[in-house]
Formats: structure tokens, sequence, C-alpha cells
């Protein structure tokens, strides 16, 4: 037997107008714990994705055990023996845990479901891997760290030979994080292959043997872990080709916005911010970076107001607006481009020009001194405003009357922009701007971001990726696990220094 | 490509469906009834649509925000029967009773209507109940305390008396101007006024925005709730002028007044081409769909057709349009992917 039990050859995935992965060549060792580690959209959920059969690829080949196989589905990964446990829960949390573990593959016999079979069973395959959990209680009423062991069990409860794990560890507690490893080495003995995702560096050290590093759809390197150290990892994640990306010096202005011992608690009950406190001024750039649930989308939303259960204070202009609810703090100087383009920023079943206005009618109707909302419209002003944004950010439409369906994605994200910027804030908070568009509309973006700053707005954005943190910002913070752990002025970025602030904690108990 | 260009073709014709439904009801009625275009016959059915209509006014704004409102019909009910109630006996305030002309009453009903609306809209944004939950719940309430105002019975011959200087509360669905009846010009103002709000006013883009996407919405700062609590209200004063309608057209207010017509308003929203996932619709095609059913219920009525089986017809009609409307979708995304 070959000690490679998976290999891709030349594997690609093209998605319109970016490459996900660029010919790959990924090596899996068998009985081992296989690393997969890189940026955020680097290509390691997509790799993921694609040989668990949720993606198909564009071009290239998979060897499992030295045949060529097609992993057209779920279903046939299944068959070739690999299981995935994805990083959000794909449970029901008004369901048991032993139907949870069969659901989709229950326990039958003519027909009938075999209820107390799969007790049985369910509570076996759990006491194998030393999980102390009764397979009768609701999921739901778990906690979410169990709910993920519950998960591992589920993978397992099918015949797999490798098991690909994305982050199982984000959601876990420190005991938990032992059982886990614990269950892991368990399932090594027994020659399980493991291909294991993760963002926090000294859990890989921990468990890992074999790993493989991905940088924007590329495999750049890939060793042993006994080989290397964290440093080695940080540098091969980050590398040194820079992007040009636009940045003028401007002097600043006064101080605009500032952020006072921001906390907000997520419904379980943890903190998605811990006092956070920071200020900006006119004109200013500021970055934030970090991973995905580092609480960088939470201080956006805080500070537009869609949090009414914050605490804290948010001044603008010396005055705060912690009070005001989003409609008026958008009337004020505060607007947000969201991190999610479809769900939050657009309306699709409306036109360019109405997705551009939505936010700031009150300018295009007549005014009036009471029931502001009931003035007629004057199209024709709305309509010069709109074909002004459009030229300003370079936006390619036929017609503002098109549908906003019609657009590519990167024109999108411009028309969210321009629809905050209609709003003529001080104030611009981006979240993401730049994500799942192609480089060219990128570098549109952050042109239009200097072009912005310079004419006195102060932008603050966030991204997690390291290029476009340092490239276009005057200053740069650091967000993880609600805290700001760092912050840098331009002139001292430290890339080594900005990954490990944005690396989750080792579990502290 | 010719493939296209037929695609196309069908998708306009697909667009005016409603019209097209319209003009061959109309045809096919005109065709094998007589007198269906009657004059005379023509009023009735003015008589009818008017209820329908103004009803699916209100309704189409509820529907384009996501909503649904099932107690337009009791709304209408217990509309009549506050009119009917200060008309026979006003309004008790201490020693004296105050006794309201007939506009005044018609305002009052109004406010009545709207309040109740205004009450599904409360429930529905703060206390986050499911909006057919809240006006199901409405729609029994509110048919209950009109059955409990007059113990079931009607408020009869509100005609009203020339000592009180209230009479004349017939005018309001019997009277005539300028060769249209009173409950035609209504209707007519109503819609009229219903268009300006939705294509000319803030307030009718925030309606399409939140019905299209709620996060969007209030991301944009758009207030969500109060955009529902208006559409709501507005909703239940379209059903009250219903209500003050039928109520002066008998001249007398009958507690199941306006029972089941929440479907009919419904199915005319639906007819004209409102999703009822909201965000896509016009309040003309449902004037246009309440005519349609409107022409469909009457011309089967006086072509014989077993009451039985104008159910089964106006049932399939319904989902037809449905059908029809998933097929346009479909065909327009398709144009949009080949463009």
């Amino acid at each position: 037997m070959s000690d490679v039990i998976i290999e891709t050859a030349e594997l690609s995935k093209v998605y319109p107008g970016t490459i996900a992965l660029n010919k790959v060549n990924f090596k899996v060792r068998r009985g081992k714990v296989n690393v997969l580690i890189g940026e955020n959209g680097a290509g390691k959920s997509t790799m993921m994705k694609i040989l668990a059969g949720a993606e198909t690829s564009s071009s290239g080949e998979i060897f499992v055990e030295g045949r060529k196989v097609e992993v057209s589905d779920v279903r046939a990964a299944e068959r070739l023996g690999i299981g995935i446990i994805f990083q959000e829960l794909n449970l029901f949390p008004n369901l048991t845990v032993s139907e949870n573990i069969f659901a989709g593959n229950e326990i039958t016999r003519r027909g009938s479901l075999q209820t107390r079979k799969e007790i049985d069973a369910a509570r076996a395959l759990l006491k194998r891997l030393g999980i102390s959990i009764d397979p009768t209680m609701k999921l739901g009423d778990l906690y979410v760290g169990q709910q993920q062991l519950v998960e591992i069990a589920k993978a397992l409860s099918k015949d797999v030979k490798v098991l690909i794990m994305d982050e199982p560890t984000s959601a876990l507690s420190k005991s938990e994080v032992e059982i886990l490893f614990k269950i892991i080495r368990d399932l090594k003995e027994q020659g399980i292959t493991i291909i294991y995702i993760s963002h926090r560096l000294e859990e890989i050290m921990t468990i890992g043997d074999n790993i493989t590093i991905l940088r924007n759809g590329f495999l750049v390197a890939e060793d042993e872990v006994a080989n290397i150290d964290i440093p080695w990892i940080i540098r091969n994640m980050v590398g040194s080709d820079k992007k040009r990306f636009a940045y003028s010096d401007h002097a600043l202005g006064e101080e605009v916005l500032t952020v006072k011992d921001v906390s907000l608690k997520r419904s379980n009950g943890t903190l998605a911010l811990d006092h956070v406190s920071f200020s900006i001024r006119a004109g200013e750039i500021v970055g934030i970076y970090g991973l995905m649930g580092g609480g960088r989308t939470e201080l956006m939303e805080c500070i537009l107001g869609a949090h009414p259960m914050a605490t804290g204070d948010i001044l603008l202009d010396n005055r705060s607006i912690m009070h005001m609810d989003i409609a008026d703090r958008i009337r004020l100087g505060v607007s947000l481009v969201p991190e999610n383009r479809q769900k939050e920023g657009l309306i699709s079943l409306m036109s360019i020009v109405e997705n551009a206005t939505i936010s700031s009618l009150w300018r295009f109707a007549v005014p009036l001194p009471l029931f502001n909302n009931l003035a007629p419209l004057r199209h024709k002003v709305e309509a010069e405003h709109v074909g002004d944004i459009v030229g300003r950010l370079g936006i390619k439409v036929g017609s503002i009357r098109d549908a906003i369906t019609s657009l590519s994605g990167g024109n999108m994200q411009k028309v969210v922009i321009g629809k905050a910027l209609l709003t003529m804030p001080k104030v611009l908070l981006m979240d993401e701007p730049t994500r799942g568009i192609d480089v060219g509309a990128k570098e549109d973006v952050y042109k239009a971001m200097d072009m912005l700053a310079s004419s006195g707005i102060a932008i603050i954005y966030t991204t997690s990726e390291l290029d476009e943190a340092t490239a276009v910002s005057n200053r740069l913070m650091v967000l993880a696990s609600g805290h700001l752990r760092a912050v840098m002025d331009r002139a001292n970025y430290d890339r080594e220094a900005i990954v490990r602030a944005s690396t989750p904690l080792a579990m502290v108990g | 490509m010719a493939s296209v260009k037929s695609t196309k073709t069908v998708l306009t014709i697909l667009q005016l469906r409603i019209f097209i439904a319209l003009f061959l009801v109309m045809l096919y009625f005109s065709l094998t009834t007589a007198n269906f275009l009657s004059q005379n016959n023509l009023l009735i059915m003015a008589k009818h649509l008017t209820v329908i209509a103004v009803l699916s006014l209100g309704m189409s704004l509820v529907i384009l925000t996501g909503g649904i409102d099932l107690s337009v019909g009791s709304i209408v009910g217990i509309s009549g029967m506050v009119a009917g109630y200060l008309i026979l006996y006003g309004l008790p305030v201490g020693e004296s009773i105050i006794f309201f002309n007939p506009v005044e009453v018609a305002v009052i009903a109004c406010i009545v209507g709207a309040l109740i609306g205004a009450l599904n809209g409360y429930l529905i944004t703060y206390l986050g109940v499911p909006p057919f939950i809240a006006t199901l719940g409405t729609m029994y309430i509110v048919r209950g305390a009109a059955m409990l105002s007059n113990n079931g019975a009607t408020f009869a011959n509100l005609v009203g008396r020339p000592e009180l200087d209230n009479t004349g509360f017939n005018l309001i669905g019997n009277g005539e101007f300028l060769w249209l009846s009173t409950p035609v010009w209504l209707l007519i103002i109503l819609t009229i006024i219903t268009i300006f709000i939705v294509r000319k006013t803030p307030l009718g883009r925030h309606i399409y925005a939140v019905g299209g996407n709620e996060q969007a919405a209030r991301f944009s700062g758009i207030r969500v709730n109060r955009v529902k609590l208006f559409v709501y209200s507005f909703s239940g004063f379209c059903a009250a002028v219903v209500g003050l309608i039928i109520t002066s057209q008998l001249e007398s207010a009958h507690p199941n007044a306006g029972n089941t017509f929440e479907m009919n308003a419904i199915a005319a929203v639906v007819l004209g081409g409102t999703s009822l996932s909201g965000g896509r619709g016009t309040v003309f095609g449902s004037v246009i769909g309440a005519c349609v059913i409107c022409a469909l219920n009457d011309g089967m009525v006086m072509s014989g057709i077993s009451e039985f089986w104008q159910m089964v017809i106006k049932g399939a009609v319904i989902v037809l349009a449905v059908v029809v409307d998933q097929l346009q979708q479909r065909l327009q995304a398709r144009v949009l992917a080949s463009a």
C-alpha cells in the first residue's frame, strides 16, 4: 500500500472572475493528520468541497488509492469513504442526537423506523468515541461544542476512511478540544486518515503530522510538521508578493468618530465584541484585519446601529449617537457597505437606480414639513445624482433603469458603494468590500476608497486578506475574538505580527 | 437569434396576461350571455367590483411587503356596525348623546378600520407574530366583536332622522356624480392615491424594498416596522371604506358582512401578478385582477353555471395564474442569462 491515500493532479476550480484553485497537486498521507492552512480565500474550503463532492472541479484529476475517480456528488464521496464535517453545523436542533446521527441514513426494517436500534447504535458509537452524551437528548439542548462532537459522530457512523474537518475547533471549549484531539488520535490508530483545516497555529503544531499551505489558489508549501515552526507557516501563508493598490498621502482632518468601550453579547452569552475603543479622523482610512468570526462584522453593525443591545458609547462629531436607530445615524453621516452583498446590500427585484437611492430618498423627495415619506419623488433629480455616481465609480451599466441583477459582481458592489455615498456619509463603513469580486474590480474599489478619503470621508474597512489590509490603509487594527489585539500606523506595518495577532489565542482555561 | 426573439414575444404576452385574461373573460361572456354588456349589468358589476377592488388596494401593499391580511373581511363587517350604531344611537358622552352627520360617521368608521389595521401591524412588528397568525386572530376577534355589538342582529333602516341632521348616509353607496356612482368614484380616487404612494413617494419604494429584502432595507436605514404599520393600517382603512359602501347600499349594517371577502382580495392581487413573497407586483395589476374576478363571478352566475362549478373554475383560474407567473419568471431569467 502506498502511503498516499488521496492525490489530486493539476486540480483547478474557476469561478467567474476568480480562480479559486490553480493546478494544485495535493497529497493526503494515509493514517496521518494532514493539515491544510491558508488565509481566507486561499482555496482551502473549495478544495475540501471538491474532495467531498459538494463542488465539482473545473479541470484536473483526483486519485483515491491510486485509482482515478469521479467525485460527482456527496454520495459518490461517501462510497469512496470520504466524510466531511463542515464548518457550519448541518444538524437539526429539533431532533434528538440519535435522529441526527442517522438522518438520511435511518435504520429501518420493512420501511418502519427502528428507533430503539438507532439509539443503541448511537450510544455505542458515542461510547467508542469517548463522548458522554445521551443519544435521546434533543440536539438543540446541547452546547455548541457538544453539537460539533455529534456532527463528528455522524460522519463516523458511515464507513469512512478519510475524514475532513473544516475548522472543527472554532466553537469548542478547551475541554472539548481535548476530547476532539483524543478522538483524532484514536481514529488515527484505527487507520483513519484526517484532513484538518484550522486557523489556530498552536493547535496545528500539536495535532498535525503533515502540513500543506495554500495561497491565492496555489499550493505554496508542504512539509512534515516535525520539520517546521510557526514563523515558517506564517511566512508561507502571507508570501511576499505585494499587489499594487492605490494609496495617496493626504492631510487628515478632525476626529469624526469615536468608539468607546463598545461590547456586544451574542445570544449564547459570549462576547462578540469585548470593550472595543478607537477613533478615526476625517480622511483617514482604517483597515480592520481579522479572521471571520473575530467580531469585524459586529463592530461595523454596532457603529451603524443594527444592534440596540450593544453597550458603550459611539460619538459622531462629539455627539453620542448610541441611542439612535439606523435611519437617524445614516442621516447624520454613517453608512455601511455590508459584507454580504446579496443578502444585506441589494434588493434584487429592483433596478439599479432604485437600489442606489433606497438609502437616500429623503434627498430626492420634494421637501415637506411633515410626512416626508409621502412627498413626491423628483425622479429627474434622482436620475442625475445616480448618473453622477455611476460616472465617478466607473460602474458599467447600460441604463440605470436596468435590473440590478443584470450587473456583474464587481459592478453590483460598486452600486452598493454608490448607495452609501448618496447618503453623503462622513464615516463610511465597508465590511469586506472586495469579497467575491475580480482583481480589476478590487483595484477600482480601492481607488474609489482613496478618492473618497481624499475628499474628507473617514473610511473603516475590513478584510481578511493581508495585502489588502496593508495596501490602502493609514492605520491597521487587528480584531480577534472580539478584542482589539493590535493597532499599527502605516509606518510600522509588520506582516508577521499582524497575522500572529489575528490568530485566536490557544484556549485559555 | 430567432428563438430569443420568439421567447421575448412570449414573455411580452405573459407580462400582459392579466389584460388578455380580462379581455377573454369579457369576450366569452358577452358572446354567450345576453345582456352581459348591457348598461344595467355593467352598473351591477361596477358595484361588485368596487368592493373587491378597494380591498385589493390595501391588500396589494400588504402583500408587497411580504405579508398577508386575513382580517379585512371582518373589518368590513365591524366598520359597517360602527357606522350603523352611530347613525341609530349616536355616541353617548356623559349625559348627552352626540349624533354625527354621515361624513363624520364615515370618517370615524375609517379611523376604526385603520386602528384595527394598526393593531395588526403592531402585533406583527413589535410583538413578532407572523402576519398570517396575527391577522387570522384579529379576523376572529373583530368578527366576534361585530356580532357582539348587536347580539348578531343587524342595524336596519339607516336613513337617519332630519331632526338630528344625519340623513343621507345612503348616498355613500348609492349616490351619483358625473355619470358614475359614488363607490366608483371612491375606487378611482383611492386607486390614484395608492398608485401615487407606490410609484411616486419614498414610502412606496420602502414598501417594495421591505418585501424584496428586509435585511438590506434595514441596513439601508428604512424603518421597516413603520412601513409595515402603515400598510396594515392602510389595508384596514380600505376595508372600512368597503364596509361603509356596503352598509350604505343596503341601508343596514349586518355583522356578517364581508365574510370571506379577504379571499377575493388576495385572489385579485395574485391574479394581478403580485408575488406572495413580496417585492414584486403593481397596484394597477391588482385592480385589473379584481375586474377579472368580478367579471368571472357575475358572468358565471348570469350564464347559469352551477355554484359548485363556479368554485372549481375560480380556484383553477387562480392556480393557473400563479403557474403562468412562475413560467414567466423562469423565462425572464433565461432571457436575462442569454443577454
